[in-house]
């Protein structure tokens, strides 16, 4: 019986998590076009609902209608499954993103996490987004169009440039916390501090890093629209197109709520202040939790913020550029910081 | 210029501008400035711009009390560069002899340029302030009289400025 009550338990955060994710990724198109308007002196959509609210549903409606058109030369079976591999990868890291503490509901343990103290999250995490450039480099190659073939390329090359600096900037924060599972990490953030103070130049390179996994501007060359038309999805239309779209955000939404795991304390509310006392409620006590959940929230939202800030401030790199800064700068930046937090960790004998 | 050896954008740049990182950090700070400046957008529908008499809309013909100004010359047809105007001419006892039978505007044919407005010497024919020029078919593009008669009440703002500046 409690077999089967966790179970359905698992089951149904997996339906709202992937729900509330789709929705969120449909959100923050509706964001982006907000505060790309507000950046430009504009109002942005306001015609859909009060504010504009509902012309994220009009859009998806709108995708749902459209036709679903197919390259005649185009490798049908990849074709289809590249949009899925993408939206699939998206919503596989979010099992592991730590939504919440640990709350006690009648002598049961309970989190808002579907795979909680999982201990090898972060390596899941890691994997995951560089299965995410299949669903791209796919996407690219089975539309038989040059310019689709470019973008997929590009992905690639810049996914395998970035992700050795994104890996080796987590190192420092591991080092320093001593573990893998995200919920561990978060804990020692609670009673240490948040990891952006003892690690500046690593929240940097992994925002940086970060930019260039979600394919975001100002590393948006697998979609850069003056060179390749549109990139990686110029041959897809209707839903298709409509999931490598919500897939981009979702990993820009992955992408944020793993920084504020990594750097910014997840639930944490206060830095360097036991929160439960200050507020005066029970550590593990639900209240508690929810409002650890909203910062945790808040504090990905946030980023997400900074990601779209960022795209409609800085103009695109070049292909050289992008190289360069990867592989140049990044790397060996990400190096350092490990060589110093080593050094460092090892004079003050922790 | 051989003898200068300094002058790639990396050797003027100073060492905080080639880290980028705090030129990035000022660029954003531009753009979330921005966000907090009055709009430019003109909700349109709801709010309509409000041409000045300057303005050069859809050419039309001032209509008096007693009847339209045009004495049907044709000037406006033969000065007309994209030749949108169509004018036949009629006879009346009146005191006034010469009306225009038909009068034809083109609007797919105008380019707004105003010359039919310069050369017409009854003051007849004026550029309104209508920008909103919406047809179903090519056939309804041509305006006839019916369209382009427009009482004179409508027009002062821009027959003043005629008389101000031209």
């Amino acid at each position: 019986m409690d077999t089967l009550l966790d179970f359905g338990i698992v089951v149904a955060k997996g339906g709202v998590l992937v729900n509330a994710m789709l929705i969120a990724a449909a959100y923050m198109v509706l964001a982006e076009r907000k505060i790309a308007a507000w950046i430009q002196n504009r109002i942005g959509p306001n015609r859909v609902g009060p504010w504009g609210l509902f012309q994220s549903f009009a859009d998806v409606f709108k995708l749902y209608l459209k036709e679903d058109i197919v390259p005649a030369a185009a490798d049908y079976k990849f074709h289809a499954l590249a949009p899925v591999i993408s939206i699939a990868v998206a919503i596989t890291v979010y099992a592991v993103i730590p939504w919440s503490d640990v709350f006690t509901l009648g002598g049961k343990e309970y989190t808002l996490t579907m795979a909680p103290d999982m201990n090898v999250a972060l390596l899941v995490v890691l994997a995951m987004t560089s299965v995410g450039v299949y669903g791209v480099a796919l996407a690219g190659w089975s539309s038989n169009n040059k310019y689709s073939l470019m973008g997929g390329l590009r992905s690639s090359a810049q996914m395998i440039s970035y992700e050795l600096s994104m890996g080796l900037s987590v190192v420092g924060v591991l080092m320093i916390t001593g573990s893998l599972n995200l919920m561990e990490i978060i804990r020692w953030q609670t009673t240490g501090g948040w990891t952006v103070f003892y690690q500046p130049f690593a929240f940097i390179i992994f925002l940086v890093t970060a930019l260039a996994e979600t394919n975001r501007a100002p590393f948006d060359l697998p979609e850069a629209e003056p060179e390749l038309v549109g990139g990686y999805h110029t041959e897809y239309s209707g839903m298709k197109f409509g999931l490598l779209y919500l897939a981009e955000y979702a990993n820009m939404l992955a992408s944020s709520a793993i920084m504020a795991t990594l750097f910014l304390g997840g639930w944490d509310i206060v830095p360097f202040l036991d929160d439960a006392a200050v507020l005066g409620l029970e550590p593990n006590s639900i209240p508690m939790v929810l409002l650890g959940h909203g910062a945790f929230v808040g504090k990905s939202l946030l980023l997400v913020f900074v990601f779209i800030w960022i795209r409609w401030s800085l103009p695109r790199f070049r292909y050289d550029q992008l190289m360069n800064l990867g592989w140049k700068i990044l790397l060996p930046l990400s190096l350092a910081n490990i060589a110093i937090t080593g050094t460092v960790m090892l004079f003050l004998n922790r | 210029m051989a003898n200068v050896t300094t002058n790639t954008e990396a050797q003027r740049m100073t060492f905080w501008e080639k880290i980028y990182l705090p030129e990035i950090a000022r660029g954003l700070g531009l753009t979330l400035r921005q966000m907090f400046r009055p709009k430019f957008t003109r909700q349109y529908p709801e709010e309509r711009w409000e041409p000045e008499g300057s303005y050069r809309g859809r050419p039309v013909l001032v209509q008096e009390e007693d009847g339209e100004r045009c004495v049907a010359c044709g000037l406006c047809s033969r000065v007309c560069p994209a030749l949108a105007i169509e004018v036949r001419a009629g006879e009346t006892t009146a005191e006034k002899e010469r009306y225009p039978e038909k009068f034809e505007i083109n609007m797919l044919r105008c380019i707004y340029c105003g010359f039919c407005e310069e050369v017409c010497p009854e003051e007849a024919i004026v550029m309104s302030k209508d920008y909103e020029l919406v047809f179903g078919s090519q056939e309804e593009g041509i305006l006839g009289k019916e369209k382009l008669l427009i009482p004179v009440g409508q027009l002062q703002e821009r027959l003043e400025f005629l008389r101000q500046w031209r």
